[in-house]
Parts: structure tokens; sequence; C-alpha cells
């Protein structure tokens, strides 16, 4: 008997040098052989995605979260109303909120999402890392949330250089000296909103984890990384897989206190003398997930069984060493795929 | 010796080291210093299978065995 067709959405379609996770989680869906009919949610009208031959079916344009919850609400049960839709996967950081905020009003509408709960979505916050330390005995670099440049002149200690100077939900510079901070301040806060985060930076290697939370304690899911070469934005332009034993056993054990419903990238330091530092939790799929599918952890059709109530059983086991590398593809698109976009805000 | 065994070393001399992510490269000898080391065997051992292998004297043999054994080890890869 085949399997009943479910119909996924998903956000961050934009395939750029700053990539959104959309389009790898598309492919993992994909890969899984689950029968689906796959709706993109673009908030861009040249976002790649949208225009990928055999990568959606249908693409909607949303209006940004920071118009509000509102238009967001009335735009999703509109493309609801037309396709049924049974899962939404959404990407960004910056429309997280809005996700979890009305996850039960999704529910009660039929769409199923997998996301952490509000609580575990604010504390592990940027500006909210040294408490988050705290409370779960993790190790992190010093750092503090700041809303005023000239505090700057005044951190407290050990607060020195260099350090990073983070965005509050995006990107992170290095800093050596006042200039720069303040630059960076106003170039992030400008972008961003407040407050602006000033982080110790570590010397070490930077290693991450893409991971999968139960909302129960388990780790469904967990692989390592290193990054091999990382872009002027601080992207990761290719990578490899790691058996780093040490990073795991962190790994579940953030889970297992937190409790995480959802998926989520863990950003670490690892220093000569093997110590771990966590700079940052994602609540969301990072943009690298297909390096996990390709290791043998499908984590967005994981991501999909949860949210559709199933029952999926925790994965170990993933191959070492393998690698993700890459590129940029010319797609050559139609002004009359364009025009129905801008026109209609539908593809 | 136990970290050399989680190693993946290829005949071409190619080695990657699954807990960090690193790939090196090494030449005849390094990959035969590194089998032999697999296999247990002693400095002493090492340098009288080198020189019974290439045209070679046993205090070069010796000098180039401890210079890539340091290696090993800055790089953690031995123990």
């Amino acid at each position: 008997m085949e399997q009943k067709k479910i119909t996924i959405a998903v956000t961050g379609l934009n395939n750029i040098d700053n990539p959104g996770p959309g389009v790898p989680v598309i492919r993992g869906i994909k890969d899984s052989g689950m029968n689906v009919r796959v709706i993109g949610l673009a908030y861009e009208n040249l976002e790649p995605g949208i225009y990928m031959p055999g990568l959606v079916d249908k693409t909607y344009l949303m209006p940004f979260p920071s118009t509000g919850s509102e238009a967001f609400l009335e735009r999703l049960a509109y493309i609801h109303e037309i396709e049924e839709l049974d899962i939404i996967i959404p990407n960004f950081d910056s429309e997280l909120y809005l996700f979890i905020k009305y996850s039960d009003q999704l529910l009660k509408m039929g769409i199923h999402t997998f996301l952490p709960t509000m609580e575990q979505f604010e504390e592990r916050h940027k500006d909210n890392l040294p408490e988050y330390a705290k409370k779960y005995n993790i190790k992190v670099p010093e750092s503090i949330a700041i809303t005023n440049s000239n505090e700057l002149s005044n951190l407290p200690k050990p607060l020195s250089y260099p350090y990073y100077i983070k965005g509050k939900f995006y990107e992170a510079f290095k800093v050596v000296n006042k200039s720069q901070g303040v630059y960076y301040f106003n170039k992030l806060s400008a972008k961003w909103g407040l407050p602006i985060i000033v982080q110790q930076a570590i010397h070490g290697t930077e290693v991450n984890v893409i991971a999968l939370g139960d909302g129960e304690g388990n780790t469904v899911s967990a692989v390592a990384m290193r990054k091999q070469y990382i872009t002027d934005k601080g992207k990761a332009w290719g990578g490899i897989t790691l058996n780093d034993e040490r990073l795991l056993e962190i790994t579940h054990d953030i889970i297992k206190k937190t409790k995480w419903r959802g998926a989520m990238e863990l950003e670490m330091i690892k220093t000569d003398a093997g110590d771990y530092h966590l700079i940052e939790i994602n609540p969301r799929i990072p943009a690298w997930v297909y390096l996990a599918v390709g290791a043998g952890q499908n984590i967005p059709e994981m991501v999909c069984r949860l949210a559709m109530g199933e029952k999926v059983t925790p994965v170990r086991e993933y191959e070492y060493g393998k690698m993700f590398i890459r590129y940029s593809w010319d797609l050559i698109g139609d002004i009359a795929d364009f025009e129905k976009i801008i026109i209609f805000g539908e593809l | 010796m136990s970290k050399l065994t989680s190693l993946a070393i290829s005949d071409n001399g190619f080695i990657f080291k699954p807990s960090t992510g690193e790939s090196f490269t090494t030449n005849e000898i390094g990959l035969l210093i590194i089998n032999f080391l697999k296999e247990g065997k002693t400095a002493n051992e090492i340098i009288h299978e080198i020189t019974e292998e290439f045209d070679v004297d046993a205090i070069s043999a010796g000098r180039d065995l401890y210079e890539y054994l340091d290696f090993l080890k800055r790089e953690k890869m031995l123990d």
C-alpha cells in the first residue's frame, strides 16, 4: 500500500554565500524516500531554492517576521487552505520565535512542527550564555551583552583583546582594538538590533555538532564536524565529519539536561589542552545538514517523523571522514517565473 | 599506540585523523614506520628494518625515525 503523501513546507531557500538550510533540508527529505509534496516558503524573490529544478513543488512568498504575527499567520493560513500543510520546518533564527509562539495554533490548524519550547529557545540566546552555562555546567568563554558602544571602553575583566563582537541573531567579527569594536558594534546593531554580544576569543579549533533532541532528554541524532574552509562571512565552504567522542558526550549531556526538543547546532572551540568551550547554540538545523545525511543520519527525515508524532529510534553511528564541499552554480531562469513571484507571490 | 590505530592510513601515504578531521601526507619511510609501530616493533627493530629495506646506515635511519616520532607526537597521533 502506498504511503500517504505528506505536505511539508520549508523556509530558508536562500542558497547563497551565507546559505540557509532549506535546500539541504529538502534534499534530505527527498533522499529519505518519504512520499512528500514540498512547499517552499521564501522571503525574497531571488532565493535560489525557488528556481532550482525539481526541488520544490510550489513556492509562496512570506511576509518578513518583523511585519508582525498577524500578517505572518494570515499568509500561512492562506497557504494552508490551498496546500493542506502537514509539517512546517522553519530554518531561520529570526522566524523561530513566531513559529514557536504559535505552534499550538498551527497544530490546531493541522500543521505540525518539531521545535524547542519557548523557554529552551529563550534561555540559550547568545546574551544569556553565561547564565545558561552556569545552569547546565557547560564551559563557555567570558561574554557580556551590551547596548551602547561606550561600554566597549570599560569591559569587565577578564574580557580583553582579541574578542568577538556578535550580532543578536547572526554574524560575528574578531576585534583587536576599540575602533574596530565600535565599527562592528554600529554595523551589527543597525542590522540585527540590540543587544550586541562581546565574547572572549578562545584559541583553538572550532568544532560543530548537529543534533536532534526528542524533548524527553534523548539525543536522537548527533554528528560532529570540523569546518575545513571558511568563507569571509565565516561560513563553512567545506567540512568533514569527526569521531570526537568527548564532543558527542557533551552534546548528549546538554540535550539530556535541557530536554532539548528539535534540531540544534552546537558551536564549540576545542583548545590544544582538549577543553571544549561552547560559543553558540543555534536552535535549528544548520546549513551543513546534508553532510549528516551523507554520513548516515537523515536529520530532516527524523524531524518530519517526530513532528508527525512517530517514535524515532536514536541513531549513534555515522561515517567519519565524510566531507562536503559547497559550490556555486548558475541557474538559468525565465523572466516569466520571476514575474509570477513578483506579481502573485507564488510560483 | 591506541592513537595510531585510530588513524585511517591509505597505501598512498594519506593519513586521516578522525578525531580532529585533520589530514597529513607521509612518504614511503613514514608509512613503513607507522606500520612497524602498529605491529609493536621497538625503535631498534624499526631502525634495523629500515636499514634492511633502504640504502641507509643505522645512524641516519635512527635520526629519521626519531624525527618522525617527534612529528607523530606533536600532532597527537602517538601516545
